[in-house]
């Protein structure tokens, strides 16, 4: 193969896999906006999701939509109790006080996954049978642009919520300023839960997507998909929603493409390097604005 | 006059002389095999475990700043050191100092950038600068890649961490007890007070970081050279492994040496008497490290250290003898 | 011309994003003033001090301190030129106890070295007595000496601020900065505050610039003052001057002219 049609496709394969990095880092972004907390539990939920997602379908044999919005159920109801019991009583704590509640939130989550579904990997069931399209010299799979469609639809739907309804605005009004949307009457506290609500939903749904694409789950999957996805939400602008999908695009991008031109080994080590380069050279990330602390 | 400190000079020394005889009963006891070389062992990861708490507690606990990289340091010096020796036959005691010496320069490296951000972004960008030493190190075939280092000479023993431990800790507190050590502490409370009164918060930041990143490559070369073998797993020099250190930390008390000293021990020593508690421990950890922060903090001990004078207030319950006409709640 | 002592601040413009909180601002305070500066909420008065003292960074103009610029200096660099401040929402290091508080500002001041420390070289032990030896007499001045041992966040509202004026005389300052230092006291606490700054002025040889509500404290103590509204100087002078100005009695239109109460 000529090296531009490798190019070609490790970015589409690149914009499959980033379409659900975005799906995760929506969840980071949205939750940071709001109370200035990074969710270290997020990848969890992810990996969550995936579970529901696979006891759904093949415990009960539901088909995928139902399994998956049953899934995003349950993630959105977990994500909710985590914020309730683990971070609102920190919310005025010492920022470090909630950075380690969550990491303990997100190592518990891990471990009781660990002990009740088994540490061993499991393999998903194969709900759409595997195709391959050939477009020319480039190929593609069913299921990556089932994992395309469905996360550019549920990016689609997120923003219909966050602009036109009114827990959406309440939304976008508590992230702005939350003392003067206190002063305004809008229940902080319920437009937080819901926050976190919408974001667990979407990476639930992540979940799903990428046990349907890698054929397999184990506890440990939202270990690196969550730290990228992270990184994602802050090279997009951590808080700017368009921020967040962008980056997720981007860092599915440049791991693919590391990875055909350099090698595998390296994978997991370009999240890292393109957080550092991005805090060196831009902090607020690609669409994110400057920020300066009130003395 | 007032509160000056000799009596603190002198308890320096009488500690000193104390662990001495903890030194020589543990000596004792090992010739008299009352405890096993699988006992001196323990101890002897108790000892490494301490370098690492203790230091990371300085960048955790004292700066107040969440870095949870530990880990990449550790596997700084556990590499170093040993191709060092092993290669280049190096003598021990000075691959220790290089290696302490190279994961602190590393940690300016790493702090000048990073320590730029805010706690967020700092846990994450420690976190990834981590697992880029790791992924480096898989990379590098001549140290073992994904096998890992095997054929390690074994020049640690136990009197050696002993001995480390004990410098670290004294380094440590002597550096917190001093104008630089409260530079540091000061960033922790209210960095932009303590800007306005001119303290160099960068510079401190970088200080205190690359000192913890130093003692915690000397720990790696002691770990490298006492199990003879080191792996790059995510659970020897990677994520998990500094998660392990910042559960002792937190546990233990940000802000309390002797916290961490306890910790270390008990955490060390846990797992390998409880057979049962090691495969519940990373659900009983995370559990402890939530309620610890929902109900109390400033951690086990509470900022306090076990000290003579601690023992005194705690028994005695005497309010300070100068604080008179205050009550805590600040009233009136 | 040689370097003067003393402030001099030259279209000193702040802008935050559309907001122009401070705009082309100039001012000069000489060595030894005790100077006011007032105006009504949002004026941008704190902003000027931040710019001052390096916390945030002026989009034009010039600020030359005893002659030197240190107009995008950080803030520690401007603080070792002997500019100290306080804040108007007091920042002490709330869980240190008063004297930590104190040993901290004197930062700057200590001769022995990161090692110096860990080694405890005689230095060390000579410094750290000293500090406590002028400390404790800049205690003694605000009265806090008996609560020396108190986390300074257990202190009586008035002490603390009483406490962050003499952290900051730790320093040893030249000019001293002090946002709102009256906020929060009691009329008996504010006539001590008076009595206070008057008095470190004159035993420091310091000069003082003040933001301050409390119109009596700002007419007692100040012989000058400067009037700031949305970020525009519209009144300087004597006091006299200043309170009969038109423009200034329009900017506290609507809010009770703070003199006539
Ligand atoms: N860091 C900042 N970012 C954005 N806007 C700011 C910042 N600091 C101050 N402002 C804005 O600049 C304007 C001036 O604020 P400043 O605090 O200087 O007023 P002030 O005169 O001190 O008022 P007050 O008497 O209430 O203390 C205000 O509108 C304020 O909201
Ligand atoms: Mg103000």
């Amino acid at each position: 193969m000529v090296w531009y049609t490798i190019l070609i496709q490790q970015i589409i394969n690149g914009l499959a896999l980033g379409s659900v990095y975005a799906l995760i880092a929506l969840g980071y972004t949205m939750v940071y906006g709001i109370i200035k907390l990074i969710n270290f539990a997020h990848g969890e939920i992810y990996m969550l999701g995936a579970y529901f997602g696979f006891f759904a379908l093949t415990i009960f044999n539901l088909p995928l939509i139902p399994a998956m919005l049953i899934s995003m159920l349950l993630a959105a109801i977990i994500g909710m109790g985590i914020e309730r019991i683990a971070y609102r009583p920190l919310r005025n704590a010492p920022r470090i006080a909630a950075l380690i509640t969550a990491i303990g939130a997100s190592l518990l989550i891990q471990s009781v996954a660990q002990l009740t579904f088994g540490a061993s990997f499991r393999p998903f069931p194969q709900v759409i049978p595997f195709q391959r399209i050939q477009v020319g010299p480039i190929f593609l799979t069913n299921r990556q642009l089932i994992m395309f469609g469905v996360a550019i639809l549920l990016m689609v739907l997120l923003h219909l919520i966050v602009h036109y309804t009114k827990i959406g605005k309440a939304m976008r009004a508590v992230s702005m300023d939350k003392e003067a949307a206190l002063l305004m009457g809008i229940d902080v506290d319920k437009v937080i839960s819901f926050t976190f609500a919408v974001g667990s939903a979407l990476a639930a749904a992540g979940g799903i997507l990428v046990g349907m694409y890698y054929n397999r789950i184990d506890p440990y999957m939202g270990i690196m998909p969550g730290l990228k996805a992270f990184v994602a939400a802050v090279l997009g602008g951590i808080g700017v929603i368009p921020g967040a999908v962008l980056g997720g695009f981007l860092m599915g991008t440049a791991e693919n493409l590391v990875v055909a031109f350099g090698s595998s080994t390296y994978r997991d080590a370009v999240a890292f390097a393109v957080l550092i380069l991005v805090l060196l050279l831009r902090p607020s990330g690609l669409l994110g604005k400057r920020q300066n602390e009130k003395v | 006059m007032l509160d000056l400190k000799g009596r603190k000079g002198k308890w320096n020394i009488s500690v000193l002389i104390l662990l001495g005889i903890l030194y020589l009963v543990i000596h004792c006891m090992a010739a008299s095999r009352i405890l096993l070389p699988y006992h001196i062992q323990v101890l002897g990861l108790v000892c490494i475990n301490i370098i690492l708490v203790v230091s990371l507690n300085l960048i955790n606990g004292f700066l107040g700043q969440l870095a949870i990289g530990h880990a990449g340091f550790l596997a700084i010096g556990a590499y170093l050191s040993a191709a060092l020796t092993v290669f280049y036959g190096f003598p021990f005691l000075l691959a220790i100092l290089i290696s302490g010496i190279a994961a602190g320069l590393v940690g300016i490296l790493i702090g000048v950038p990073a320590l730029r951000l805010t706690g967020d972004y700092l846990a994450i960008a420690t976190l990834g600068f981590g697992e880029i030493i790791r992924v480096i190190i898989l990379n590098i075939p001549a140290v073992g890649g994904p096998r890992g280092f095997s054929g390690i000479p074994r020049l640690t023993n136990f009197g050696l961490t002993y001995l480390l431990a004990i410098i670290t800790v004294f380094v440590v507190k002597n550096f917190i007890d001093s104008a630089h050590g409260r530079a540091v502490v000061s960033i922790r409370e209210d960095e932009i007070a303590a800007d306005s009164l001119g303290v160099n918060t960068t510079y401190y930041k970088v200080a205190a970081f690359a000192i913890g990143a130093f003692f915690a490559g000397t720990a790696g070369a002691l770990f490298s050279h006492y199990m003879q073998y080191i792996s790059p797993a995510p659970s020897q020099i990677g994520f998990l492994r500094s998660i392990e250190i910042l559960i002792m930390v937190v546990l233990g008390g940000l802000g309390s040496l002797t916290g961490s000293v306890i910790t270390a021990f008990a955490l060390t020593l846990l797992p390998e008497l409880l057979r049962g508690f090691a495969e519940y421990r990373m659900v009983i950890y995370p559990i402890l490290l939530i309620l610890m922060m929902l109900f109390r903090p400033s951690g086990l001990m509470a900022g306090n250290e076990l000290s003579f004078e601690f023992l005194e207030k705690l028994f005695k319950r005497k309010p300070k003898s100068n604080a008179k006409g205050v009550s805590p709640g600040g009233a009136n | 011309m040689a370097p003067t002592k003393g402030l001099e601040v030259n279209g000193l413009s702040v802008q935050f994003g559309g907001l122009k909180a401070v705009s082309n601002l100039s001012l000069a305070v000489q060595h030894g003033e005790l100077i006011g500066l007032i105006g009504p909420n949002g004026a941008g008065k704190t902003t000027v001090f931040n710019a001052l003292t390096g916390f945030c960074r002026p989009n034009s103009g010039t600020i030359i301190f005893d002659g030197h610029d240190i107009t995008h200096k950080p803030p520690h660099f401007v603080a070792q030129f002997g500019v100290a401040r306080t804040f108007q929402n007091i920042r002490l290091f709330k869980d240190l106890s008063v004297l930590d508080n104190l040993k901290i500002a004197y930062h700057q001041n200590f001769g022995y070295s990161i090692l110096g420390g860990i080694l405890r070289i005689p230095l060390y032990h000579q410094e750290e007595a000293k500090v406590i030896e002028e400390s404790v007499r800049i205690l003694d001045l605000v009265n806090l000496t008996e609560h020396r041992q108190v986390k300074a966040g257990n202190l009586a509202y008035g002490n603390q601020r009483k406490l962050e004026i003499a952290r900051a005389l730790v320093m040893k300052p030249k000019l001293l900065l002090l946002d709102e230092p009256a906020a929060g006291m009691n009329p008996f606490e504010t006539r001590e505050l008076v009595k206070l700054i008057r008095e470190i002025q004159e035993s420091f040889d310091l000069t003082v610039f003040l933001i301050e509500h409390d119109m009596s404290l700002v007419m007692n103590l100040c012989k000058r003052i400067y009037v700031l509204d949305y970020g525009l100087l519209i009144a300087s002078g004597g006091v006299d001057e200043v309170r009969n100005d038109p423009r200034v009695i329009e900017a506290y239109l609507g809010e009770d002219a703070p003199w006539q109460s």
